[in-house]
């Protein structure tokens, strides 16, 4: 580069940005309640999602409890454990992990990396946390209402989900669907904020091809979640007015409890075919925005650039694209026409190429790398092991010949959990850990941080680990009681009290790391504004933690991609995307 | 679902194209200094459209998604043989014809708003308005003729589907009129220097009205029977 264009750069041009209208706030009320700034719709979403997560952790308790001990509990009869079951699975998916991706990291997160002053539709952003809160509230509500919560599992298949048979089936099931309705118009106001944020809110300099993959895996799932929910909000109408108005969309003629029901053939395999469309791309969801930070945070602590990062982009469109067109994979035992089972194995077994580059790209980016074993590193690596570990499994299960005797097994729990359970929820602490500096200015504690990390990830192999074996002998899942049974060894017991010895010892683990954040906000040590020495925007903010509208008086200017690590030349082994040119300039 | 699936193809074709045009094949480790947001594609100019029209051309993709999947649980259901389509009520005729109208005079508006004449501009979005209230009465007039006649919900699940779709249907365009409501008070206090924003305001309700319009009559060629070839034509392509 010439010395007359460096000196061009060097006084910039006014940024071509809009400047966005700023909300100001005016009382705490709207500076920290009704608040519409993105950071702190960013922090409500966060805490909502982990607190009804703690929720749904001691429903897995009480699951937990139940199989090591049956009958010695005397509070947990069969509907309290379906009930537990269906609540467990519903919160974790829905209103855990799907919010605080995309609620929590995608609010904070998105407008900072792509350097903008803030979401598009601020205010829309603010009814769309609202509208969560309310469904979680509804949700939680379901508690209290005569019958309790539905216990119809989380998938509330009908027509169980609405007969008499299923606890809940009064009022619980109705709070459910009210809950998902909601829960789905809060998030479509949300994701359209997301995606068009990505699309307009740009800074100047900032391509798409520029945007660090934390952004694209997060773009990408709004967009999938944006077209997979209605499938959710579709059933969940059609199955409310079965429920209630005595329609006959899924609820077939049916005898219940020697009484014919008004029902007059509905198609209960059309609701499955709904809640797939839905519940598969769901899990990518989840993944992939797990898959864009993991990408950051393993590119920062390796100190290098990701290794092919036009292939990862790739990868994440073609997975979005794929993962629409497998929810068939989740109806092999439903009688469905071979034909399909077939187009349908090959679609999921086909998802495994561009997850396995994936995977491939960040070993390689570690391959002679500069570790540094932070905690979100060493999460970061977790996530890792265990997302290929539950992918393994996957690949089995995606196998209609392997799936069928396997289905109703704790093998599919073992997978499932393995790779949208743990893997994501270890991404979640790596990106707490990660990013707790830029939002709160203050380190947490790395000591806390590994004992936290070791518990956690040891202790979730030693919860699912050996569940892949009880479904391998045969042990099904969705069992309230085992009984007496000629198929199951009696080593069967022993594990099982095994697992769940474990799973309270994970579970109450994580107080290490409530007790880490708590403390950490004020005896941290103060983390100005780069600790990690990272190069995306939200790194360079003027303030930290970032200010209402992110960049004071002037927008940041992007000049090179996201991963500029141990450039050859650089003063130093980072160049952030917003700093000059250098002298003659030439990315690795 | 072959429908879903044809359409499938196509949104994942223009995605990618799209993606394609953004510069997905670009490598960015190998470019230096800044770069304009979108170079063009073929000489093009790409400069960014306002987020609001953004913002409801994605809000659209959503609810053509929901349609399409309330039409292919219509498609599908549609194959049973307990399967009782109820008829046509004549009001229906009346209420399309309604909702055309209300889509011509926004278009109308549109086109004043464009020659600055904003006085025209309100009484046809006014107008528009209007009609768009009769077709929902229309509607209305038609669930009623239906239950008269002993259609219930609960009867026939043709019935049910019938009153779901024209309800999910009717509920959006209640969504339109909150909208076009503030765009007939926009234009009331209507500033030389708010010009702009007026006419987007106008040019995102005429967008969604001729979006309800398109999806109304596809609905309705779909209740009334007409389109069930059209069904049977995608599966046949398919397989």
């Amino acid at each position: 580069m010439t010395d007359a264009a460096l000196k061009e750069n060097a006084t910039p041009p006014p940024a071509e940005v809009e400047e966005a209208e700023l909300y100001h706030a005016h009382g705490w009320l709207t500076k920290y309640v009704f608040c519409q700034d993105a950071k702190v719709i960013a922090i409500q979403y966060a805490c909502t999602a982990i607190a009804i997560g703690l929720v749904a952790l001691v429903m897995s308790w009480v699951i937990r409890l139940q199989l090591a001990f049956p009958g010695a509990i005397p509070f947990i009869d069969a509907n309290v454990y379906y009930q537990s079951v269906t609540m467990h699975g519903m919160i974790m998916v829905v209103y855990m992990l799907t919010a605080i991706f995309l609620g929590g990291f995608g609010n904070y997160l998105i407008p900072l990396m792509v350097g903008a002053r803030d979401m598009v539709f601020p205010y829309v952003n603010m009814l769309s946390y609202w509208i969560y809160l309310l469904a979680t509230l509804v949700l939680a509500a379901s508690y209290f209402v005569p019958g309790g919560p539905t216990g119809a599992g989380w998938t509330l298949y009908p027509p169980q989900s609405i007969l008499s048979g299923t606890p809940g089936h009064e009022y619980g099931i109705i709070m459910m669907l009210a809950s998902l309705i909601l829960f789905i118009i809060g998030f479509t106001m949300g994701g359209l904020n997301y995606v068009v944020t990505v699309l307009q809110g740009r800074t100047r300099g900032m391509t798409l091809m520029r945007m660090p993959l934390t952004v694209w895996g997060i773009f990408a799932a709004a967009v999938m979640a944006l077209l997979a929910f209605p499938g959710l909000f579709v059933a969940c109408v059609m199955l409310l007015l079965d429920r209630t108005l005595g329609t006959s969309f899924f609820m077939p003629s049916i005898v219940e409890m020697g009484e014919h029901r008004d029902y007059v053939g509905g198609s209960p395999i059309l609701f499955q075919h709904l809640f797939w469309f839905f519940g598969h791309p769901e899990v990518y969801i989840v993944a992939l925005p797990a898959f864009g930070m993991v990408s950051d945070l393993i590119s920062v602590h390796a100190r290098k650039n990701i290794f092919g990062y036009k292939m990862m982009v790739w990868a994440i469109v073609i997975i979005g694209v794929l993962s629409m067109v497998v929810w068939g994979h989740h109806m092999y035992v439903s009688g469905m026409d071979p034909w399909f089972g077939f187009f349908f194995a090959i679609t999921t077994l086909a998802i495994a190429v561009p997850t396995a580059l994936k995977v491939y790209n960040w070993v390689l980016t570690l391959w002679r790398a500069d570790i540094h074993f932070t905690t979100p590193m060493l999460f970061a690596l977790g996530f890792l092991v265990t997302f290929v570990n539950g992918g393994i499994t996957g690949l089995y299960l995606g196998n209609v010949i392997v799936d069928v005797p396997l289905s109703a097994t704790l093998f599919v729990v073992a997978h499932f959990h393995m790779v949208m359970g743990i893997a994501p929820v270890l991404v979640i602490f790596g990106a707490i850990y990660h990013w707790y500096p830029k939002i709160t200015g203050r380190m947490m504690d790395e000591r806390l941080g590994k004992i936290h990390f070791w518990i956690t990830f040891v202790g979730a192999y030693a919860i699912f680990f050996p569940m892949h074996y009880l479904g391998l002998v045969g042990v099904p899942r969705r069992f309230y009681e085992m009984g007496e049974t000629a198929f199951v060894p009696h080593s069967v017991i022993p594990l099982n009290i095994f697992i769940t010895v474990m799973a309270l010892i994970v579970g109450a683990a994580q107080t290490i790391f409530f007790y880490n954040v708590f403390r950490s906000l004020r005896h941290g040590a103060p983390a100005g504004g780069n600790p990690w020495r990272a190069t995306t925007l939200e790194w360079q903010t003027p303030e930290t933690p970032p200010g209402h509208g992110n960049w004071g008086a002037h927008m940041p200017i992007v000049y090179r991609w996201a991963y500029a690590y141990s450039v050859p030349g650089a003063p130093e082994d980072f160049l952030p995307q917003n700093a000059l040119p250098l002298q003659g300039e030439r990315s690795p | 679902m072959s429908i879903l699936g044809l359409l499938f193809v196509s949104i994942a074709a223009i995605a990618g194209f799209w993606l394609v045009r953004q510069g997905i094949l670009r490598s960015p480790w190998l470019e230096e200094g800044e770069l304009v947001d979108h170079p063009g594609f073929f000489g093009r100019d790409l400069s960014r459209p306002p987020a609001s029209k953004v913002g409801l051309g994605v809000f659209l993709a959503v609810a053509t998604c929901l349609f399409l999947l309330m039409t292919a649980a219509f498609f599908m259901r549609m194959e049973s043989p307990d399967w009782q389509a109820p008829p046509a009520p004549a009001v229906l005729w009346f209420s399309t014809a309604a909702l055309v109208a209300s889509s011509v005079a926004l278009q109308m508006a549109q086109f004043a708003v464009r020659q600055s004449d904003i006085a025209r501009a309100r009484t046809a979005l006014t107008i528009g308005g209007a009609c768009a209230v009769l077709f929902l009465i229309g509607q209305l007039w038609a669930w009623r003729e239906l239950i008269a006649l002993g259609f219930y919900a609960s009867s026939n699940p043709a019935n049910a589907f019938f009153f779901l779709l024209t309800g999910a249907h009717g509920l959006h365009l209640v969504g339109g009129l909150v909208a076009l409501a503030r765009t007939i008070l926009e234009s009331a206090s209507w500033e030389k220097a708010k010009a702009a924003t007026l006419a987007t305001s106008v040019e995102l309700c005429v967008i969604y009205w001729h979006f309800l319009l398109l999806i109304w009559l596809l609905l309705f060629a779909m209740m009334t029977g007409w389109a069930n070839n059209l069904g049977v034509l995608c599966r046949r392509l398919l397989s």
